[in-house]
């Protein structure tokens, strides 16, 4: 049981940080991105935004639903007694 | 803040899973049951049913009284804000949806201020409803109906079935049949490349059948995620005595973002989805 306990918290650190760590990388490119093209074209800057919080948010579920899974094996888990 | 129940203080692990409780009833050999349904397939989380229901009502109601009542002469701050929600709804639906539909626009504007108005619940301190309804005898109570994956499957089910509904209206049985099996490998149509054809069709099938099915399942999981974890955070946050007032404080102004911005690309979403099962043209 020790075990399973230690798996577990294992497995939940590895979810988050991994998931944190891809988005992480990710919505930095992006947000480069952004900031050059805004560099670019200023009067595009508010529909560019727009854009980017549309793409910032379908990266964050990937991440979230990892995070949602883990804390809920971080609370909840059902193979503990 | 830690809460006494009867003699013995609680420990932090059973105020985080008190408040991660939904109230559930359940039928358990012939009987309704509460709360004593761990396991049993047939148990309704009433709290989740409750707020969603008691939110959707006030929705409804507070927009249908300003559309009764709106003057273009002095209109009020109500009208004000509702007018600018709906011009909103409004502008992102024409900009994403190039078919001819009257359901896709109020289908958007709901589906914004519904799970807009849900996700708010989020933003009231931990203890304080959980407080009141122990005091009228209701054990556990979750106030957030989007930490609960029912609802933002049953939210996100509803979406799937109206794509497949649209896909199969406007384009036909054989037109959807068609994109699911014909993209993106076009299969030989004569020569000895027929052969392969089968295999080319049920390779396109398998792709574009886990395509067409990540389509619920993130878009539920994107909204259950991201509320969940801010919910945990701030019962976390709640169990830290005195420091919690800044943390708090500090979460919940990042948490506004959250919560706008996931209604908001939930409907972005849905119209997006929508308007791709209503695209004809390849």
């Amino acid at each position: 049981m020790d075990f399973v306990i230690g798996m577990n918290l294992l497995a939940v650190a590895i979810l988050i940080g991994l998931g944190a760590l891809g988005v992480g990388i990710g919505m930095g490119i992006l947000g480069g991105r952004f900031l050059e093209g805004a560099a670019r074209q200023p009067e595009l800057a508010p529909m560019l935004r727009t854009q980017m919080f549309l793409v910032v948010a379908l990266l964050d579920a990937i991440a979230m639903i990892g995070v949602g899974i883990a804390l809920f094996f971080a609370f909840a888990n059902p193979f503990i007694a | 803040m830690e809460e006494s129940h009867g003699s013995a203080e609680q420990t932090a692990s059973e105020y985080i899973q008190h408040h991660l409780s939904n109230l559930q009833v359940c039928r358990d050999q012939g009987a309704w049951v509460w709360n004593h349904c761990a396991g049993n397939f047939w148990t309704l989380n009433v709290d989740s049913i409750f707020f969603s229901v008691v939110l959707g009502v006030l929705f409804l109601y507070v927009f249908r009284q300003v559309a009764k009542q709106a003057t273009a002469g002095k209109p009020t701050k109500l009208q004000a804000a509702v007018e600018l929600i709906v011009g909103f709804v409004d502008g992102s639906v024409r900009d994403a949806f190039h078919g001819e539909n009257k359901l896709i626009a109020p289908l958007a504007l709901t589906i914004f201020v519904w799970v807009f108005l849900m996700n708010l619940m989020d933003l009231i301190p931990v203890d304080w409803l959980p407080i009141t309804a122990a005091a009228v005898g209701v054990p556990y109570l979750k106030v957030v109906p989007t930490t609960d994956v029912n609802v933002t499957f049953a939210m996100s089910i509803s979406v799937f079935i109206l794509i497949i509904y649209y896909s199969i209206k406007i384009k036909g049985f054989g037109g959807f049949a068609k994109e699911l099996t014909m993209h993106p490998v076009a299969p030989p149509t004569k020569g000895i490349g027929l052969i392969a054809a089968p295999f080319i069709i049920a390779f396109n099938f398998i792709l574009e059948g886990v395509s067409l099915l990540a389509r619920p399942v993130s878009l539920s999981l994107r909204l259950f995620g991201n509320m969940y974890a801010g919910e945990l955070i701030f019962i976390l946050i709640a169990l830290l005595g005195l420091w919690q007032v800044p943390l708090h404080f500090g979460w919940a102004v990042f948490h506004i973002l959250v919560v706008t911005l996931q209604a908001f690309i939930f409907m972005m979403l849905t119209i997006v989805y929508l308007g791709s099962a209503h695209d004809v043209g390849h």
